[in-house]
């Protein structure tokens, strides 16, 4: 039982040197997977909130046609900015964070199995972002090219191109590290009664999303080192003036970049996989055909990457493949939909924050879904790309999918983090005011798309003027809503201001990591534990 | 809860033409096609919102009804094959309703044979050229003056003063109603996008390659799009304008064009 963990916990604590390092030494020699997790955390809310204000410069001058506040020139950068650190900086390391801290925990390990590839997998993201927030201030700005880095548009950059290149090359190769660790801790280091399929969900997600990680993370590094040698050393792989193919560059980003859209949402349909069934005190509905559903996506997701390339003239054919291809992904997240829904069915529910913002996310996710399936209609795409309506979808699914099941996994989690729990009215303060200011930025977006406005523009025509302006204000609102959640929720309980959480707060959570005291000792699990016939609970 | 209000909001607005002048759904279109388009999508809309009804019904009945609150024991299934046949083959059935007419749509789309005339089309930064291919007559459109003064930061004229506010250009492409157009597309520098809501095409220039599409104009008039690719600082200051005309309307255009073409070669000694 627990007992015997928090015991040998005891005895540690009773010599020093097992402890952490104290001052900057634990931080910077972290191993602890711990450590390195919150580490992960804490970054990814940083650049979150980097990110948020580069946000809220764009809607500020969208709020109304006509130019207030920054030049195009600006605002370009920092649509791009913008979707660089969201991506890159705040959701993937977000779910790198939670798998650091939770992962040895639900399969009963002691750690990482690479604890010192993790601390340079974590200790690479700060310089790559430093780099890339320094090109701010170079001479021709940050990238204003898209995140997307179009040639021949991204080979005009000024000063700031090669640092651009060498950061994604960076976040890559922490990306990649991070993957492995992932794969290698799974595959070896589960306590031996946890087989395969008896892994938590959450697990089996970030397993898939780990192997996704793998595969197109070294192809965008490619395509970016093509556009590196197109600029610097007189190749012409994208440039059509030397024989090469400005489209070739789009193939293959989307062929990272469409894997990438599932790499930031696999670890979070793991999260509701597991906050659902707690809440709901029932076991997770059709657990193999997640596991399979979530396979399938991930196999799928990489046959539809020119979907996004509807309008570059592929032949028609090509067109209808990706179309069926992408149409044919609707199926195994529709199971997943469904097995969510069917796990609350006849459930016995009650709704506190997490299952909130999990519920949130199945509604507002699902929405994104829909917008997702009328843009794989390639005529109906002629319409909608490159539009507003395309900004409305990925957020639903980008905001509202992870990070909806971010917030629903630190709040389901941070008690075992922290050891204290948070303020329940404070949580549905922010869970239901973040909800609907979501709504209010978005989901008049649909209608600015459908209307014909196109993205990445700095200024409109007056017709878009009521709806960018209700936009701007939802805007501000979510954002004041995560500046609350900041201070009001995360500061409290990260200096242990709170009820102090029991072991296991969550009367139908299942896994073992509620095995463990709250807040989770610095070393868990250091003997593999035994586990009863689910592998939800140790018996010895 | 806030969904299914914004989703019925949405089924209202876009279910009604009364609000049609607020323009919260695509356009209809002055095209075979873009009226095609739009009907599809809005088949597809609807089907969305049947799935949505269920889906968010069983899940709102559940919220509602399967508390703890309330007493429910929970029940203890954990699977079932019958269910997740189901979920499995209907969606599948729904989309092969829905890939068919698409298919069927992109298809004539994409069929650029036998036009009555050809346009080509290139994207420069930031503005577009236009060449009547076997004619002479060939000129740049940019954003008109009026708009390109009012968008400057500080210009201290009110957006909603000018007319068609950067939607304007100095010279439209000018094509007559009825004719099947082809459009060549192509850039000289980044790639672009031509896009014409109202004609339902969108495709993009790219530098090196030349991307064809088509349309048939059926109402004459004037229809507006912008640049849909993200081309650099002024992205937003490339619009299109389209201007449809009767055909006699159009020739006596067109007599017109070419005999200035004539005049400025003669007076320059070069060609365009």
């Amino acid at each position: 039982m627990s007992t015997t963990v928090a015991d040998a916990h005891v005895d540690h604590d009773a010599h020093d040197d097992h402890g952490p390092a104290k001052g900057w030494r634990r931080w910077l020699y972290a191993t602890n997977h711990k450590d390195i997790g919150t580490m992960y955390l804490v970054f990814s809310l940083a650049m979150f909130f980097f990110g948020g204000a580069m946000a809220l410069v764009i809607r500020s001058e969208l709020f109304q046609p006509g130019l207030q506040f920054v030049d195009p020139a600006f605002f370009n950068q920092m649509t791009t900015m913008h979707a660089l650190i969201m991506v890159f900086g705040a959701v993937m390391p977000a779910f790198v964070g939670l798998a650091n801290w939770m992962i040895p925990m639900m399969i009963g390990a002691p750690d990482m199995a690479l604890p010192r590839m993790n601390n340079w997998s974590f200790w690479i993201l700060p310089v790559a972002f430093g780099i890339l927030a320094s090109t701010l201030f170079m001479p021709g700005g940050a990238p204003a090219s898209g995140w997307t880095m179009y040639p021949p548009l991204v080979l005009q950059t000024g000063d700031a191109f090669p640092f651009l290149i060498f950061s994604v090359h960076l976040m890559g190769l922490s990306s990649i590290m991070g993957a492995i660790n992932v794969i290698v801790t799974i595959i070896n280091m589960r306590a031996p009664d946890m087989t395969l399929l008896k892994m938590p969900m959450f697990v089996w997600t970030w397993l898939i999303t780990a192997y996704l990680l793998i595969a197109v993370m070294p192809v965008l590094a490619g395509a970016v080192t093509m556009l590196l040698t197109d600029q610097f050393f007189g190749t012409s792989f994208f440039l059509a003036a030397g024989g090469g193919d400005p489209v070739m560059f789009q193939h293959i980003f989307w062929f990272f970049g469409h894997p990438e859209v599932y790499i930031m949402i696999l670890p979070a349909f793991g999260i509701i996989s597991a906050i659902v069934p707690a809440f709901a005190r029932k076991r997770l509905f059709g657990y193999t055909s997640m596991v399979y559903a979530t396979a399938s996506i991930a196999i799928l997701s990489f046959i539809v990457w020119a979907h996004h390339m509807y309008t570059t003239g592929m032949p028609v054919t090509g067109q209808l493949f990706f179309m069926y291809a992408t149409m044919l992904i609707a199926v195994p997240t529709g199971v997943k939909i469904f097995n969510w829904v069917a796990t609350m069915w006849r459930g016995s529910m009650t709704f506190e924050t997490p299952m909130l913002w999990a519920v949130g996310f199945i509604f507002v996710f699902t929405m994104g879904g829909f917008t997702g399936l009328i843009l794989a209609m390639a005529p109906i795409d002629q319409q909608l790309q490159d539009t507003y309506y395309v900004v409305a979808h990925f957020h639903y699914v980008l905001v509202a999918g992870s990070l909806f099941a971010m917030f629903a996994g630190v709040y389901f989690w941070g008690p075992k983090w922290t050891g204290v729990m948070y303020s329940e009215t404070r949580g549905k303060i922010h869970f239901w005011l973040s909800l609907i200011f979501f709504n209010v930025t978005f989901f008049p977006m649909h209608f600015l798309g459908l209307a014909g406005m196109p993205r990445r523009y700095a200024d409109y025509p007056m017709q878009f003027a009521d709806f960018n302006a209700i936009a701007s204000i939802g805007a501000f609102g979510f954002g004041l809503m995560q500046v609350y959640f900041f201070f009001f929720v995360v500061l409290p309980m990260m200096r242990g201001q709170g009820e102090k959480a029991p072991q296991k707060p969550w009367e139908g959570a299942e896994g073992l990591e509620w095995e463990v005291p709250s807040p989770a000792p610095w070393h868990t699990f250091e003997t593999p534990p035994k586990l009863d016939a689910t592998a939800t609970r140790v018996i010895g | 809860m806030i969904r299914k209000i914004s989703a019925a909001v949405l089924a209202l607005l876009v279910a009604g033409d009364v609000l049609a002048d607020r323009a919260v759904n695509m356009p209809r279109g002055i095209t075979e096609l873009s009226a095609e388009t739009y009907q599809i999508h809005m088949i597809i809309f609807w089907w969305c919102v049947a799935i949505a009804v269920v889906v968010f019904g069983a899940m709102i009945y559940s919220i509602i009804n399967h508390r703890k609150s309330k007493g429910v024991e929970p029940a203890t299934f954990t699977h079932s094959m019958t269910a997740e046949v189901i979920w499995t083959v209907i969606p599948v059935i729904i989309l092969l309703i829905m890939a068919v007419p698409s298919a069927e749509l992109m298809i004539k789309l994409e069929d650029t044979r036998d036009p009555d005339m050809t346009v080509v089309v290139t994207g420069y930064q930031w503005k577009w050229h236009y060449a009547y291919q076997g004619e002479d007559v060939a000129f740049y459109s940019s954003l008109a003056r009026a708009s390109a003064t009012a968008r400057r930061r500080g210009s201290g004229i009110d957006p909603e003063s000018v007319d068609n506010y950067l939607l304007d250009v100095d010279r439209p492409l000018v094509v007559p109603r009825g004719a099947k157009v082809r459009v060549l597309l192509t850039s000289n520098d980044v790639v672009h996008a031509w896009w014409v809501p109202e004609l339902a095409i969108k495709k993009d220039a790219i530098p090196g390659f030349v991307n064809e599409t088509w349309f048939k104009a059926e109402v004459a008039g004037t229809y507006r799009g912008q640049c849909a690719e993200l081309c650099g600082m002024d992205h937003g200051y490339m619009p299109i304008v389209v201007e449809v005309l009767e055909p006699d309307a159009f020739q006596a255009w067109l007599a017109n064009e070419k005999g200035e073409a004539t005049a400025v070669a003669s007076v320059t000694g070069g060609d365009r």
